[in-house]
């Protein structure tokens, strides 16, 4: 239920969020994940929401990544509402609109990197030897061009957060999703991941990234704080590790 | 089309990852259609040959008998009727029109001797010189009995191939005499060997003219007579004819029912296939059964692998596969199994049933039907086994997936 008004479509941003709840029914119980959440993000920006565990940030991704439906409120995505969509559009829309890129990377154990990258393409029914292409090209970006026959196991787990990331771009997504990219890696590693987002960034693409560390989040030109499923207040950090133009 | 073969090298893949489980679940598939196919073949095989041995009873002979071959209803309402006798073989010889071929038969089982040699219960034919065109039989050594040795009822015998072997090794048995429960017959030919028909050893009798054939009250005695026409386009002419004449010499009223019947070869045939029909029928029920079983597995196995894959399928989900493509994912894993295990079925089936035919001396006959069975059978049920399973797979929430370690 929206208090305000909806601007047109065609000014809405890439993501208009108007008074988004969920809740997780267990049994008797509820779990509050989200209460009340208004966010817009706009094309080419780069976020991060911040926040303690349980916060719902995940939650928080996961609708914005149509992974799941909230429970109230508003979503539109590229002006499009997405609240009220099937399952198989939302799946539709995941493949266009959305790369992800998750904590425990979530590769396909017994695929190559390249097949890994291929992955999006294979469900949009590209051909073969145009995924090929592209999923190559993908992982050039990301620097594992070398790497494209290893599987998973082989790969160090920097390596393989950037098969993920490959993996996000590869169908050109309007927007990266990254929750807690670098949680599971070394601070070394996980600068080196972040550059790549950063990088990611001044090419054009929109990139929302969950964590819970500020000097992650400071890579991000603007930092939503996220308490108890509500946006508790919202920072510019001073400078901006990778936005420097 | 291009799809789905990349989904069947994804499943290929996949069961290749769980070579033990693969292994298993295809064996139930296996066991299924081998059994299908396997008495399939084998049902095929005999009846071709039964068709061949029924083919040997003449399709332009009829045989008159008291009995039909085949009794449906009640048996006891034959046994009243009066016996066919000599004096009606008569009767059919001299009026029929249609019958170019004629001959009564008279059988028996009877002790043949000669010097030290003896056999007992030899099946013993009673006939005249027209027989051999009837029942289609030639001898492979000597001659037939003749006309008039019929009619003068010499003492005179056919033997078969094993009655030859068994009384006279290598010895020649033309122009011997033998005894036939004690009375001397001489041997002027020798059957050619026809082998078994129903396990009964067809080498395994003699034929002499029905004139010498003692017995208790000959004229009485029940006997058949076999009718056979040049052209066989005229076999119903003289059936109808045959029985014209026997109601006739019969005095039947027309209110009332024939007491005698006209048999046939095909009457065999025909019950032969209602007979296999049945056998057909309980054969698709037990390969069902083990299909089905076959599937049950499947359907276990996959659904043991979609929990294990949950993370997979949350993967898959989140970026971007529908359910129908999920579906597609996992029925191609189920279709996969049951075509291979289709293929090794039916490789498997062929082979197997070489074994009883080899041991029933029959040449194995692998129909393209038999294998379309087999192959459309496995697919039914690797799809209707995969579905259920596939729908799970489809249903998985991508979150929980996601999270779950
Ligand atoms: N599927 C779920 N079922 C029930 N409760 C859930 C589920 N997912 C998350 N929660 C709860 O919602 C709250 C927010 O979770 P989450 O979004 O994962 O937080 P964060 O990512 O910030 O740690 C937590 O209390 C969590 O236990
Ligand atoms: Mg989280």
């Amino acid at each position: 239920m929206s208090s305000k008004t909806q601007p047109p479509a065609d000014r809405l941003p890439l993501i208009h969020i108007a008074d988004l709840h969920k809740v997780y029914v267990l049994g008797l119980t509820r779990v509050y994940a989200l209460r009340g959440i208004d966010l817009d993000i706009e094309k080419n920006e780069y976020v991060a929401i911040m926040g303690p565990s349980g916060s719902g940030k995940s939650t928080l991704m996961n609708i914005i990544g149509c992974l799941d439906v909230p429970t109230r409120g508003r979503y539109f995505l590229n002006g499009k509402d997405v609240s009220k969509l099937d399952e198989d559009e939302l799946a539709r829309i995941r493949n266009k609109e959305i790369g992800f890129v998750f904590q425990t990377f979530n590769l396909l154990p017994r695929a190559t990197a390249l097949q890994n990258v291929e992955l999006p393409l294979f469900y949009a029914g590209i051909s073969a030897a145009r995924r090929r292409q592209l999923a190559r090209e993908a992982l050039e970006k990301v620097g594992l061009a070398d790497r494209i026959n290893h599987r998973p196991n082989e790969l160090s787990g920097g390596q393989r957060q950037r098969v993920a990331i490959a993996r996000a771009l590869v169908n050109n997504p309007s927007i990266i999703l990254a929750d807690e990219p670098t949680g599971n890696l070394d601070t070394k590693t996980g600068a080196e991941i972040m550059d790549i987002f950063d990088h990611l960034h001044q090419q054009g693409n929109t990139i929302v990234l969950v964590t819970h560390e500020k000097f992650i989040a400071d890579h991000a030109e603007r930092i939503i704080h996220l308490k108890d499923g509500k946006i508790e207040f919202e920072e510019r950090p001073q400078v901006a590790g990778g936005t420097v133009q | 089309m291009r799809t789905f073969l990349e989904y069947l090298r994804n499943a290929w893949d996949s069961l290749n990852a769980h070579r033990v489980r693969s292994f298993f679940t295809i064996l139930g598939i296996v066991i299924g259609v081998t059994t299908i196919i396997c008495i399939f073949t084998i049902i095929q095989s005999i009846n071709r040959y039964v068709e061949g041995e029924f083919s040997g009873l003449g399709a332009s002979t009829v045989y008159v008998s008291k009995y039909p071959w085949v009794i449906t209803g009640n048996w006891w309402e034959f046994r009243n009727r009066p016996p066919i006798t000599l004096r009606e073989y008569r009767a059919l010889r001299e009026q029929s029109v249609f019958a170019r071929w004629i001959s009564p038969l008279i059988e028996s089982f009877r002790t043949v001797q000669y010097r030290s040699h003896s056999l007992e219960q030899v099946y013993t034919v009673g006939c005249n010189e027209e027989y051999p065109e009837t029942a289609n039989v030639s001898v492979s050594l000597g001659r037939w009995f003749t006309h008039l040795e019929v009619e003068h009822a010499r003492p005179v015998v056919v033997i078969g191939a094993h009655v030859q072997e068994v009384l006279f090794g290598l010895e020649n048995p033309l122009g011997k005499r033998i005894k036939i429960n004690g009375l001397p017959y001489k041997v002027v030919g020798v059957l050619e060997k026809r082998g078994n028909f129903f396990g009964f050893n067809m080498d395994n009798q003699i034929i002499i003219p029905y004139t010498t054939f003692r017995t208790f009250r000959l004229s009485r005695r029940n006997i058949a007579i076999a009718l056979r026409v040049s052209d066989p386009n005229q076999l119903d002419e003289l059936k109808d004819e045959i029985r014209g004449i026997l109601r006739r010499v019969r005095k039947i009223p027309p209110t009332e029912k024939d007491n005698f019947s006209i048999n046939q070869q095909d009457m065999l045939t025909q019950f032969y296939h209602q007979l296999t029909g049945t056998l057909y029928l309980v054969v698709f029920v037990v390969g069902g059964i083990s299909l089905i079983v076959g599937g049950i597995g499947i359907a276990n196995i996959m659904l043991v692998s979609v929990t294990e894959r949950t993370r997979e399928i949350g993967i898959r989900k989140a970026v971007g596969a529908t359910r129908t493509q999920i579906i597609v994912h996992f029925l191609s894993e189920s279709i996969l199994i049951s075509l291979v295990g289709g293929f090794l079925g039916i490789v498997a089936g062929v082979l197997v049933s070489q074994i009883p035919l080899n041991l029933m001396k029959l040449g194995a006959s692998v129909s393209p039907g038999t294998v379309l069975i087999g192959v459309g059978f496995s697919s039914l049920v690797g799809i209707l086994s995969g579905l259920y399973p596939a729908n799970r797979a489809a249903r998985v929430n991508p979150i929980e997936a996601l999270r779950y370690e």
